[in-house]
């Protein structure tokens, strides 16, 4: 047993009305990578802003003691001076400034009264060659990738002299070759000694690198597991955190599909050499001669990795909400159709379920009521003049069906965890009627529990004759949920095949097969 | 209790307001409560509750504002002059060709708003500069003063003056009336939501909250009437404003056209992806906008019977700072017309207050300043204190 480096003593920390954490133990061992797990809204995040100093000392009860000492933070960069460092989940790099500029942010290089820019991007190249970037320092953070970025992240907390790092969703908004890339890294840290914690949804990722698993449910820990002198998987890593045993991480559903015919009556949409190209750099092919079709009653994921052209291809057919010059035939139920905007997509019976619920799916400042009427304001009033009245039933019709957490229809979505704002946005597009539902990324950052209610949601639609096309960069998901996949990469369509066919493997072996595989 | 105090809450601008007036009347040992006053709050400050209504419209798209307005009621000011005194031509004539130029300006102001993706406040900017200097022009043009007059007398009896005047200090009984008839029909409105929303099983307020409500409107309403009754009768403008901030009332509360343009507010994109043509909200934001400046400038020249190169100066920011009062939010989304009269109430009765005061208009200005600051401050500790609930 090594020398316990940190050690959270009985926290407690309330917020009005909701105690957020109840008598919270948390050790870690020196040099070790301490996986935190739990579901969302369980209080690992806050944990971890007691223990940052973002929540000060004497907001909560209980200690800190790091390396023998109590710690008293009052804010975040009395911790960092202590090394503890944490990297939040939402990237904080300004697009616009160099990555040096961005390592060194508050943390300036040169004297108080001005920045030694020479120092500033040496050093910074020094950090980024430690988390294996080859980028200079001189590039803006908005001309790399996400998966890139995070690593940048990496470096600056690298910067701070960092003993103890945090990692709050790393791999959130990464595709799978990054994210493994970046576990890797975190097991190179461990071999030179650094302590790491992090926190995540994707229990794959926990087993790969974690020495340790905590379990944090309802604002308590449960359990913590020695992945040395236990054995561990998944499900029990999942029984800890939902207190149950899941025993089918995915709702079954009578598959109507055994093989791929096609009876022309069946097909609910169909797109036929569908080319989309950037909507700046219009040369270049975002989308490139993609045909697929979804029958009545099926689900058909499309994997790909993160930039395969997924979201672009899905909005694309959404009424032209994205990309320039866009070339191609789209047929609903056997006719062409040529939609102009969202609204003809919507009157098509199309719906898209956006992956970015935040930014382009909700209105976190208005309640759920607005949020649910919003895609289909015609289903709620006359000749433009609302039914305040008749909008709240819907609102409380779609809150018992999809059975969504929250006191009031009237409360603003931005105030729901993950998994109940996902709920309100398919509460959204379920109420425009739509025959094909497009749902991209259904279930990202949202815990187990709601994520196998998504999926009986999805499978209440198909069973009600709907079409589904679920886009997911999870491939359990994908191959659990799907009677059909399609494999995107670049653009383009790679491969197609049957839910039974698909393997975890032979899905990758497609993508790689499919040429250069993904961004140098 | 807990609902008292989120009434309280809720209505904080409003107690607010009641409480600077209530300062005033007693420094101004009553004056402030005389029938004058309570005129000279409604003609002097209705050019405000109209920017403003225009304003909120604005500012609910995404805290865009319209710096060109005060400028606007300048120039479209000098087109009337042109029209109907240097011309001579008929009032109904000039109205029209007037609101026309308004239209025009609007469609090209939401054009390269919503369509060129100029940022607001620049391609206003542009008319701020610009039509104050045409304006002026116009009117050093056509007057060797600098100012136009006088306007034929159908033109500012539309626009200025009182309905059935009667004078000072004799009951006007049109005056009465009309406040009896909007008491019943307030009255009447609250019962009946009451009401209605009970016979569908929904939640209403309670009876007693209904009643007090009810009692505090009348007795608002039938102030004011016996006030103005005193004062002449109704005046003209007032029609006007009550006009226009209930139509707007009733667009942004009920109707998906106002629904808009809250959640454009709140998620651009997300109304897009949502089917809304958002582009035309935003154009039809400032088209309105341009419409309601043309309004302001017929009630601005009647009001001082002359068009003039110094009219509207600063309107602009009276209209944004009566918006910001009222609890409008600075980055779109939400706020409301009610909010909106109150902001622009509070700050006429703080100039109107001051003015009785005589203090010296540049410390006014100060007051306003610290006021407006204030307001903002308040909104947003109001507003983390719930997020953090």
């Amino acid at each position: 047993m090594g020398k316990i480096l940190l050690e959270m003593k009985n926290i407690t920390k309330t917020f009005p009305g909701v105690k957020a954490l109840d008598n919270v133990n948390l050790q870690v061992e020196e040099g070790e990578i301490h996986a935190l797990v739990g579901e969302n809204g369980a209080g690992k995040s806050t944990l971890m802003n007691v223990l940052s100093g973002i929540y000060p000392y004497g907001s909560y009860e209980g200690d800190i003691v790091y390396n023998g000492e109590i710690c008293q933070f009052q804010k975040i960069t009395d911790s960092e001076k202590k090394g503890i460092v944490i990297i939040h989940q939402e990237l904080a790099l300004v697009p616009q400034m160099s990555i040096g500029e961005n390592m060194f942010l508050g943390n300036e290089r040169g004297k108080k009264s001005a920045i030694n820019w020479n120092e500033t991007y040496s050093e910074a190249d020094k950090y980024l060659k430690m988390v294996g970037l080859s980028e200079s320092s001189r590039v803006l953070i908005k001309d790399i990738g996400t998966g890139k970025q995070q690593l940048v992240e990496i470096a600056k907390a690298l910067a701070k002299n960092a003993k103890l790092l945090i990692l709050d969703e790393p791999t959130s908004s990464l595709n799978e070759t990054d994210s493994r890339a970046l576990l890797d890294l975190m097991l190179e840290f461990k071999k030179q000694g650094m302590t790491m914690i992090i926190i995540t949804h994707k229990l794959n990722e926990v087993v790969y690198v974690a020495d340790k698993i905590t379990v944090v449910r309802d604002g308590s820990t449960v359990e913590t597991m020695d992945c040395h002198t236990m054995e561990i998987n998944e499900d029990r890593i999942i029984r800890g955190m939902v207190g149950r045993e899941i025993t089918d991480r995915f709702p079954k559903r009578q598959n109507p599909f055994g093989d791929i015919v096609v009876n022309a009556g069946d097909v609910n949409m169909e797109v036929k050499n569908w080319t989309v190209h950037h909507p700046l750099y219009t040369e270049r092919k975002v989308v490139d001669n993609v045909n697929m079709y979804v029958r009545k009653g099926e689900v058909v994921g499309i994997y790909g990795l993160m930039g395969a052209g997924r979201t672009e291809l899905a909005m694309s057919i959404f009424g032209r909400s994205y990309g320039s010059d866009i070339t191609g035939s789209l047929y609903i139920n056997g006719e062409e159709m040529v939609l102009k905007n969202p609204r003809e997509a919507i009157n098509a019976h199309l719906a898209y379920v956006t992956e970015d619920r935040k930014g382009n799916g909700l209105v976190l400042t208005n309640p759920i009521r607005v949020n649910t009427s919003l895609a289909n304001m015609n289903g709620v009033s006359n000749h433009g003049v609302i039914d305040v009245d008749k909008e709240y039933q819907v609102a409380v019709d779609y809150k018992e069906k999809l059975r969504t957490k929250t006191p009031s229809v009237e409360q603003n979505v931005g105030n729901l965890s993950g998994g109940n704002q996902q709920k309100v946005l398919l509460a959204k597009w379920m109420f425009t009627d739509p025959d094909i539902l497009i749902l991209d990324e259904p279930t990202r950052g949202i815990d187990v529990g709601a994520k196998y209610e998504i999926y009986c949601i999805i499978n209440d639609l198909v069973n009600a004759g709907k079409s589904v096309v679920m886009i997911s960069s999870e491939l359990p998901e994908v191959i659990g949920m799907s009677d059909r996949i399609y494999i995107m990469n670049e653009g383009k369509f790679v491969g197609e095949m049957k839910a039974e066919e698909a393997t975890q493997e032979n899905i990758m072996a497609c993508i790689l097969q499919s040429g250069r595989g993904e961004e140098a | 209790m807990a609902k008292f105090l989120e009434n309280i809450k809720k209505n904080a601008m409003l107690i607010v307001l009641v409480l600077v007036y209530v300062f005033f009347v007693v420094m101004t040992e009553g004056k402030m409560f005389s029938p004058l006053n309570f005129n000279a709050l409604i003609t002097q400050n209705a050019y405000v509750f109209i920017l403003a209504t225009g304003m909120l419209m604005c500012m609910l798209t995404g805290g865009n504002i319209d710096l060109s307005c005060g400028s606007f009621v300048c120039f479209i000011g000098a087109i009337g002059g042109i029209l109907m005194v240097v011309k001579e031509l008929p009032a109904g004539v000039s109205i029209f060709v007037m609101l026309l130029v308004g239209v025009v300006y609007g469609c090209i102001l939401g054009f390269l708003v919503a369509y060129v993706d100029i940022p607001p406040w620049i391609a206003t900017l542009a008319g701020y500069l610009a039509f104050r200097g045409w304006g002026t022009a116009l009117l050093s043009e056509n007057s060797s003063t600098g100012s136009i007059a006088p306007f034929p007398q159908t033109f500012l009896s539309i626009f200025s003056g009182k309905i059935f005047e009667t004078p000072i200090n004799e009951l006007n009984i049109v005056c009465v009336a009309v406040g009896v008839i909007a008491s019943v029909i307030v009255v009447a409105v609250n019962f009946l939501t009451r009401a209605n929303r009970l016979k569908k099983g929904y939640e209403a307020d309670s009876l007693v909250s209904v009643i007090v409500k009810s009692t505090l409107s009348v007795a608002v309403i039938m102030l004011f009437a016996y006030k103005l009754a005193l004062a002449g009768g109704i005046p003209t403008v007032l029609i006007w404003v009550v006009a226009i901030v209930l139509i707007y009332s009733f667009i942004t509360s009920k109707t998906t056209l106002g629904r808009y343009f809250y959640t454009i507010g709140g998620n651009k994109e997300a109304t897009r992806l949502s089917g809304v043509d958002t582009k035309k909200i935003m154009f039809f934001a400032y088209l309105n906008m341009a419409v309601l400046t043309v309004i302001t400038s017929y009630i601005v020249i009647a009001r001082f019977q002359a068009a003039n190169s110094t009219a509207g100066t600063n309107y602009e920011m009276d209209a944004i700072a009566a918006c910001v009062v009222g609890g409008v939010s600075a980055y779109g989304g939400s706020g409301s017309v009610f909010g909106m009269v109150v902001g622009a109430t509070l700050i006429g009765v703080i100039n109107l207050g001051m003015q009785l005061l005589n203090v010296d208009a540049d410390k006014q200005k100060i007051v306003k300043g610290i006021v407006l600051l204030g307001a903002v401050v308040f909104d947003i500790l109001a507003a983390r204190k719930n997020a953090n609930k």
